[in-house]
């Protein structure tokens, strides 16, 4: 059996856990679901493939603190449990390491695809190489979203609770959400980047409407990121997010090494840029040789009509 | 305080990697660098020494080459220089061990490091070595302050940001913050020149390193597709959208 900690997004299960549940049926296991502070335990039983639910309700759930939660589902994983699956997001990645530590196993973080002898496949470099690599202990597995599909409905798995807690290590003095609450790009179906061909950042707005049609992510290249003051948390490359949407649409983006890492394992990759010797032409399924200026509205008609 | 900062070496991010045998090549890297979320936390590192009038600490783990990337952090400030040295693979259970060994013996209060290294991406070393040495772990981090004997850090997460505080032992992994990076001037770079850099082995550490469970059966170049179609102008734009819909199923 696969111990499973549930990943919450809000209230909510978030999708990746339906995932978790289908990668460990793939490699022939069941899975166990731990659900921290109890969020989404009930819709967890639904999922195919699931054994048992268990749910950990205590104070320390209230905010993220990834020792504190740690320590206290703990005690709910199974003992003869191999294998622990947690989601390559950052709040997974984080639970993953401290879990691993704390059972001095090791961590394998970011899976793309696992079998059932344990060998699982992982991008390096950001993309710009794979690994294969194999474990033959107790470790801990994270697995990056969209890797499996969600795992079908229809169970009434058993469902435990747990009161446990732990101390708090940290506390939230503040916690300021953004105005825009846009998609994130590492969980988006469908990306539209801009790079410096997009002139300044208010031309962004133009990005921003495509992606409410299409209902994608709006990402940024590193230089659009470091010289115009864009946020980060959209940087797709090297040092920012590695993506495999299954449409990413590179807009004014002439493809440095670092930005391909970072989304060249898109299925499909759509580049619009007035430049047509830009390497972004090189891994793009589809290379539309203009100017945003001239592309994007005719884009936006076309995909308005469907 | 004693802050210290964990750097790893990685191939600087413009190097192309090549597979040889079944493995990457590092000989066909010929610029090695200091992994750039690992810059962040040296940057912050700097700040909060000042900030607090303590102690810097660098301290990495790997080959022989890694000692220039703790002379370059010598160059913008680092006090003390520590280099466990070892060759060849190490899981995250071994890498975590080393270090938690090495900040142990060096008093190691307050503790930065990237939120994840640009060769491996994993990202386990900071809450890893956080939950061995019993510091609370904040990762995503984009500023740290040092204000009435707490600890304020900055974390990013995909609503926005939250101010977090809390008390050492602390591990702050760091990701790209807004400030800018120093840039060491050259009286730095020859002070650096002339810095120790303090040697240790894992039995100076008293870890003995047992076989690992993982296994690294072989690195390969990412598939290379199919070469794709490149239009002139706008025209080709209706078929494009077509064939995403009714061949590639995307939209």
């Amino acid at each position: 059996m696969i111990t499973i900690i549930a990943e919450n997004s809000g209230n909510i299960l978030h999708p990746v856990t339906s995932q978790l549940v289908n990668a460990a049926i793939s490699i022939g296991s069941s899975a166990h679901v731990i659900c921290p502070g109890g969020i989404g335990a009930v819709e967890a039983t639904k999922i195919t493939g699931v054994n048992k639910v268990t749910s950990v309700l205590g104070d320390c759930f209230k905010i993220f603190d990834g020792s504190a939660w740690a320590e206290a589902i703990n005690s709910s994983i199974d003992d003869d449990s191999n294998v622990i699956f947690t989601s390559a997001t950052s709040q997974g990645r984080e639970l993953g390491a401290i879990i691993a530590a704390k059972r001095k196993v090791p961590i394998i973080q970011d899976a793309i695809s696992l079998d059932s002898t344990i060998k699982v496949t992982r991008t390096i470099y950001s993309g710009k190489a794979l690994e294969e690599i194999q474990s033959s202990s107790k470790c801990v597995i994270t697995i990056r979203p969209n890797s499996f599909d969600s795992a079908p409905q229809g169970n009434n798995a058993q469902l435990n609770t747990v009161d446990k807690s732990a101390d708090l290590r940290i506390s939230v003095k503040e916690a300021i959400v953004k105005a825009s609450e846009r998609l994130d790009v590492s969980e988006a179906d469908i990306i539209i980047s801009g790079g410096r061909g997009m002139g300044s950042i208010d031309n962004f707005a133009e990005l921003e409407s495509l992606a409410d049609i299409l209902g994608a992510a709006v990402g940024a290249s590193r230089a659009v990121v470091d010289e115009w003051g864009m946020s980060h948390t959209m940087q797709v490359g090297q040092t920012g997010k590695t993506v495999t949407p299954s449409l990413y649409i590179a807009v004014g983006i002439s493809g440095a090494i670092q930005h391909l890492a970072g989304m060249r394992s898109s299925n499909y990759i759509v580049a619009i840029n007035k430049d047509e010797d830009a390497p972004i032409f090189n891994v793009a399924d589809y290379g539309i040789v203009a100017s945003w200026e001239d592309a994007l509205p005719v884009l936006k008609e076309e995909l308005s009509k469907l | 305080m004693n802050i210290i900062v964990l750097l790893k070496q990685v191939p600087d991010t413009t190097a192309k990697i090549s597979i040889s045998s079944g493995y990457m090549d590092e000989s066909t890297i010929t610029k090695w660098s200091m992994s750039p979320y690992d810059e962040f936390a040296l940057e912050s590192a700097l700040q909060l020494r000042q900030n607090c009038n303590g102690n810097l600490i660098a301290i990495t783990c790997g080959p022989d080459r890694c000692s220039k990337m703790l002379t370059d952090a010598a160059a913008v400030g680092t006090d003390k220089l520590i280099h466990i040295h070892h060759e060849g693979y190490l899981d995250s259970i071994q890498t975590q061990t080393l270090l938690v060994a090495a900040i142990k013996k060096f008093e190691g209060e307050v503790i930065m490091c990237g939120k994840q290294a640009a060769d491996t991406n994993s990202g386990s070393t900071g809450p890893g070595v956080a939950e061995l040495i019993g510091a609370s772990c904040i990762t995503h981090v984009s500023e740290v302050k040092y204000e009435n004997e707490e600890l304020i850090a900055t974390r990013l997460n995909s609503l926005g940001f939250e101010i977090i505080s809390t008390s050492p032992p602390s591990i702050f992994a760091f990701d790209k913050g807004v400030k800018e990076l120093r840039r060491p001037n050259v009286r730095g770079i020859m002070m650096a020149k002339k810095k120790e850099i303090t040697r240790l082995t894992p039995e100076d550490l008293g870890v003995s390193l047992t076989n690992s469970n993982i296994n690294l059966i072989s690195q390969m170049p990412p598939s290379e597709k199919a070469p794709g179609k490149k239009y002139e102008g706008t025209d080709s734009i209706r078929e494009i959208v077509s064939k995403l819909r009714d061949e590639a199923n995307v939209i």
